[in-house]
């Protein structure tokens, strides 16, 4: 079985932000924002054909500055959010802002078949974050299942969530809550939990991960000195309820019960610098994604701490060829956890990984050169979880 | 002819004369070859190169056996002058006359002596004729005798046996008065106390009285002696049980009771339980020794005390009991085997108990004289009572004290080892005096390793003393072998340095800022400490053993490479983990000043920033702190004016460049094509690489680390046009200052060019810097 080729694409800017467009469950999309001080900024919309392995791409003009994240509404295909820097004379500012793209743009609508030609399409404001009081944005995360009008955001030490009205054309602070202590807390990152119907929220500041409740906004738990160094980044296991990845500085990825948070339940110290990115899939979440600025992109296979430990025990007698090679496959104990794959694509630091919405083999990975590296599940291991 | 025979016994030959004394050494030499020759039974003539003056065959030879008068004279005559021969001549003469003088002595003695001969023999005729008259006297005489003899021996014989009669009716009445007095002796005896003779006369009364019991006298007195001896016999119980005349003196009446038929089974539980009780009252006392309050005596005298008392008892016991016994058979041996290993047991509960208080001091010679006592007393009685296992059990005790022993010492070993720490880390911390320099790190270095040498040696010095020759269990197989091998070399040395690498291991798994706890020079030491040990050390201690503990055991034991790797693997990791905890703390310092900075407001730079003055600072800090232990390493060649290069200025301009405003949407594959290839031709640099054991190496991951730090930060802020010719000082004193530190300085000028660059590319307004304004500034500052 071999596997395919990584798929490369190259923008003409650095590169910070990427996401999967995630209301889209059919195509394979992404949404990257590029980072230049001089020109205007792009989003470039990157939809992946799976089947002839060809990429097509549009681009949106993002002028209000440059792009350090984005993230797109579970409900609506078309409206994204952004963190951008907004230049100005003496003091850098990070603002967030709600979009929606051009219609035509629309995922469903068409492939726009002269794109060589076809000038680059704007996006349509909806409302700004105002975030004036509050600092600069570090990032934008939707409520996940929800209807698309709730989104928290991280300024600077506030966590302030958002009531999205009037079809996402106003934002309305519902409720924020701050980080109080010595020192300027800032917070890196933050990430919605899938489960407890969207009331928890987990954030980043330093070496401390914090959970939140957003229906009292106040801390559920707090996970000190989670990190040797400065935390990066954090997802939720969509199975586990109580699961959580985080990465950071110490070039570590570690796994925590957020019920029991003295020590992590599993720690992971394979990349050479530090680790920016952690993602999980979205269906079989002993795959763990991460991405550091050693340039390189692992895939993790963490059976031991997923929400299918052994693998299906269902007989799989169709799998003869497998079967032959070890007669005792359903006795055998349990899988370990192991790295599935080193990616080496790329040169320089990679600043986000993620997986696509549509397709849970397929994932993306962007370096701040610019380059989008697009990769699969090696096969072997694809069918070995299905079957 | 008479001359010439004779003339060998007279003297040398007229021939031989002249020639002196030089020819007299030829001469003994064919002498000693003559008998030689004889022995050997060759002849003169199978002699070959023999001188030719000298054939014994020469009739010329006045000496010789062949000698030919007509021969030698005619050789004279032609040979020799007128003169020669008138000389030879009278030569001659004279000889010949001294000859004939000697021979008329010889025969003149000889003459004599023949007539005396004659004399005597004549003599003996006459006397022997005398002798043989008196022996025929003799013969008669003794005929006579012997005739008279004859008849005297027939007149007594019948008086003879009247007499030997006489003498049996005696004896017969002797015995029987000696059974009718019976009873009265032994009645007597009995009151006396000699209860031994009492037993004795019963003992050979008793058969004949048992024969003749249908006779009504003897019935009688059998009665009365049964009466007394029952009398006797409770007597003697009664002493018996009393108990107190000691173990002689029971086993004697035993004795007496087993000759007076008593049954000796009961006889035996009876001894036994006496025993006991005496055997129990001395283990009370040991016990009472023992007591719950310390003053106990040491262990040596308490194992003295309860080897006299206790296995010496026993031992009494035991010997008595078999001598009595022995005719019990299996049954009694059985017996007791039981009572010995009962007590026993309780004995060596006793002396675990007392031992176990032992187990905290420190002295090992008194505890293996005092299981040297406690074993060598209980081999006695193991050879008397085999089957109770006496000795098989304290071979057994003193086994497991010596177990726990080398647990006490890895403890102390291990304990030594983490105060060596402890000291290290207190002289590491100790405030510096000023003008004062503490302790240097080599010299702690060498501090620790001798000193942790030097426990290592005490500890197997005393766990020595348990094989020592003259120490009674020293050659049982567990001392032998398993001891030596598993215990010593494995359990004690082997564990010792597993649990010192894992010890120092530990200090790398202190999580993240939380192990800033352990000092950055600690890790280094033992770091070094590891690698001496991987180097030497490991292998010496471990010959050491071996020598000290001849192994004879074939288990397998961990060989020197494996401690070695693991050594190795240790002292790799700890470096590495100073590597990361240096390289944290600049990366830091590196941070804080590129996050706190306003950048955007900043004015036009005039100096280096302080900072990375104290980056170069700490650097050269760690560089003089590494030197101290690890050797220089290897590093690429450099260019000879390194120093000088300034920052490159154009590689921010051709990153402006590759960015053109193209919003001509590009290809796959196409873009950035320029620091792609720029990047093929540049290796990957792994940032938190694994470190080799060098200065250089360590210095150049500690340099790595920093500077990749700098550029991710760097590449999170936004720069105004000072802000990057700031960064492009900075960068540019770095390089001036960093480069010789690293194995290759092609490195730190990749990542400083990185950094420049990125910075530009964060800046929206790029105008760099003069390079020799650069240069001026840098040098200035």
């Amino acid at each position: 079985m071999e596997d395919d080729a990584p798929v490369i694409y190259g923008l003409e800017f650095q590169a910070r932000a990427l996401t999967p467009q995630t209301a889209e469950t059919d195509a394979i999309r992404f949404l990257v924002g590029t980072q230049s001080l001089k020109y205007d900024n792009q989003i470039h919309i990157v939809d992946f054909d799976d089947e002839n392995n060809i990429i097509s791409k549009n681009v949106l003009l993002h002028q209000v500055g440059e792009i350090w994240h984005i993230s797109t509404s579970p409900a609506d295909k078309g409206v994204l959010a952004t963190c951008y820097n907004k230049p100005s004379d003496s003091k850098v500012l990070t603002c967030a802002a709600v979009w929606r793209m051009p219609k035509e743009l629309e995922p469903g609508g068409h492939e726009s078949p002269d794109d060589s030609t076809s000038p680059a399409h704007t996006l349509e404001l909806l409302c700004h974050l105002d975030n004036t009081a509050h600092g600069s944005m570090a990032c934008v995360a939707w409520e996940p299942a929800g209807d698309g009008k709730k989104v928290i955001s991280l300024a600077d030490s506030h966590i302030l969530l958002w009531d999205l009205q009037e079809s996402s054309s106003q934002a309305v602070l519902a409720s924020s809550a701050s980080l109080e202590g010595k020192g300027q807390l800032k917070f890196t990152s933050g990430r919605w939990s899938p489960h407890h119907t969207g009331t928890q929220v987990a954030t980043a500041n330093d070496t401390t991960i914090r959970g939140w409740d957003t229906r009292s906004m106040s801390q559920i738990y707090c996970i000190e000195n989670a990190h040797g160094q400065l935390v990066r980044d954090l997802d939720f296991n969509p199975n586990k309820q109580y699961y959580l990845a985080s990465c950071g500085d110490d070039c570590k990825v570690k796994f925590w019960d957020t019920r029991n948070v003295a020590e992590p339940v599993k720690t992971l110290e394979q990349h050479s610098h530090w680790v920016w990115n952690v993602r999980y899939n979205h269906s079989h979440d002993q795959l763990v994604l991460t991405g550091s600025s050693d340039s390189r992109v692992i895939l993790s296979n963490m059976v031991s701490i997923s929400s299918e430990p052994f693998g299906h025990l269902v007989d799989d007698d169709d799998l003869s060829d497998q079967e032959e090679r070890r007669p005792e496959g359903k006795s055998q104990e349990p899988p370990q956890d192991s790295v599935i794959a080193t990616y080496e694509e790329h040169e320089d630091s990679v600043y986000a990984v993620d997986w696509s919405s549509a397709d849970p083999w397929l994932f993306a990975s962007l370096s701040y050169d610019g380059r989008l590296v697009i990769n699969r599940v090696p096969r072997a291991l694809k069918y070995h979880i299905l079957l | 002819m008479a001359a010439a025979a004779a003339g060998p016994g007279t003297g040398s030959g007229p021939g031989d004369s002249p020639e002196g004394p030089e020819a007299e050494a030829p001469e003994r030499r064919r002498k000693a070859h003559g008998m030689l020759k004889l022995y050997y039974g060759l002849s003169e003539g199978e002699t070959a190169g023999r001188p030719p003056g000298s054939d014994p065959l020469d009739p010329t030879d006045l000496n010789g056996a062949h000698f030919d008068p007509e021969v030698y004279l005619d050789k004279l005559r032609r040979e020799c002058p007128l003169a020669q021969l008138m000389d030879s001549e009278t030569d001659m003469v004279r000889q010949i006359r001294a000859l004939d003088s000697d021979m008329q002595t010889l025969v003149y003695e000889n003459y004599n002596k023949f007539i005396s001969a004659t004399d005597t023999i004549r003599k003996m005729k006459n006397d022997f004729r005398k002798m043989e008259d008196e022996m025929d006297r003799l013969a008669t005489n003794m005929a006579v005798i012997t005739d008279f003899s004859a008849r005297i021996s027939a007149t007594l014989q019948d008086r003879h046996e009247r007499i030997t009669k006489l003498a049996g009716v005696h004896a017969l009445l002797r015995k029987l008065q000696f059974l009718f007095e019976l009873p009265s002796r032994l009645t007597k005896c009995v009151e006396l106390g000699a209860y031994g003779q009492a037993v004795r006369y019963q003992g050979r009364a008793r058969a004949v009285l048992q024969q003749y019991q249908h006779l009504p006298s003897f019935r009688a007195i059998q009665d009365d002696c049964q009466v007394i001896t029952a009398r006797l016999a409770q007597q003697l119980r009664q002493r018996f049980r009393e108990g107190g005349s000691g173990a002689p003196e029971q086993a004697e009446c035993v004795e007496l009771l087993l000759a007076l038929g008593e049954p000796a089974e009961e006889l035996c539980d009876e001894f036994l339980a006496h025993a006991r009780g005496r055997l129990e009252a001395e283990l009370q006392s040991l016990e009472a020794e023992l007591g719950p309050s310390p003053p106990a005596p040491d262990v040596l005298e308490f194992t003295d005390l309860g080897g006299s008392g206790f296995v010496g008892g026993l031992c009494q016991v035991a010997s008595a009991y078999q001598e009595l016994f022995a005719a019990q058979g299996p049954a009694g041996a059985e017996k007791l085997a039981a009572f010995a290993r009962e007590l026993g047991g309780r004995y060596f509960a006793l002396v675990e108990r007392r031992l176990a208080q032992e187990q905290g001091s420190g002295d090992n010679s008194l505890l293996v004289r005092a299981l040297d006592r406690f074993h060598r007393r209980l081999r006695a009685p193991g050879a008397l009572l085999a089957a109770a296992g006496l000795a098989e059990a304290a071979t057994e005790i003193v086994e497991r004290v010596a177990r726990e022993r080398l647990g006490h010492h890895l403890q102390g070993l291990r304990a030594a080892f983490l105060g060596c720490l402890t000291d290290v880390r207190q002289a590491l911390a100790a405030p510096r005096l000023a003008g004062k320099e503490g302790p240097g790190l080599a010299e702690l270095l060498a501090n620790v390793a001798s000193s942790i040498l030097s426990h290592i040696k005490a500890s197997l010095a005393a766990v020595h003393l348990f094989t020592a020759k003259e120490v009674s269990f020293s050659n049982k197989p567990y001392f032998r072998g398993e001891f030596c091998s598993q215990g010593v070399r494995e359990g004690l040395i082997v564990g010792f340095i597993r649990s010192m690498c894992q010890t120092a291991q530990s200090f790398c798994d202190s999580p993240g800022e939380k192990g800033g706890a352990t000092p950055p020079a600690l890790l280094l030491l033992l770091s070094r400490l590891c690698l001496d040990y991987e180097t030497a050390t490991i292998s010496y201690i471990l010959t050491l053993t071996d020598e000290q503990f001849l192994v004879q055991d074939q288990s397998p034991v961990t060989p020197v490479s494996t401690l070695c790797a693991e050594a190795r693997e240790t002292a790799r990791r700890l470096l590495t983990h100073y590597v990361k905890v240096q390289g944290l703390v600049i990366s830091q310092m590196l941070r804080k000043s590129v996050e706190t900075r306003d950048w955007l407001s900043t004015l036009e730079p005039r100096n280096v920033r302080a900072v990375m003055k104290r980056v170069v600072e700490d650097t050269t800090a760690i560089d003089v702190q590494v030197g101290l232990l690890y050797e220089e390493g290897v590093r690429k060649a450099q260019s000879s004016d390194s120093s000088k290069r300034t920052f490159s200025v154009y590689s921010s301009s051709r990153q402006q460049g590759r960015y053109a405003p193209s919003y001509t949407p590009s290809a796959p594959m196409d873009t950035n094509l320029l620091s792609n290839i720029q990047k093929l031709f540049s290796e990957r640099i792994d940032v938190f690489s694994p470190v080799e054991f060098n200065k250089v190496s360590v210095l150049t991951g500690i340099i790595k680390i920093s500077l990749k730090t700098l550029l991710e930060c760097v590449r999170l802020r936004t720069f105004g046009r000072f802000g990057l010719q700031q960064v492009q000082v900075d960068c540019h004193f770095l390089q001036l200052y960093l480069w010789r530190f690293v194995a290759d300085e092609e490195l730190v000028h990749l990542l400083l060019d990185e950094v420049v660059a990125s910075a530009a590319l964060r800046c929206p307004d790029p105008v760099p810097m003069e390079p020799s304004v650069v240069e001026v500034i840098c040098e200035r500052g």
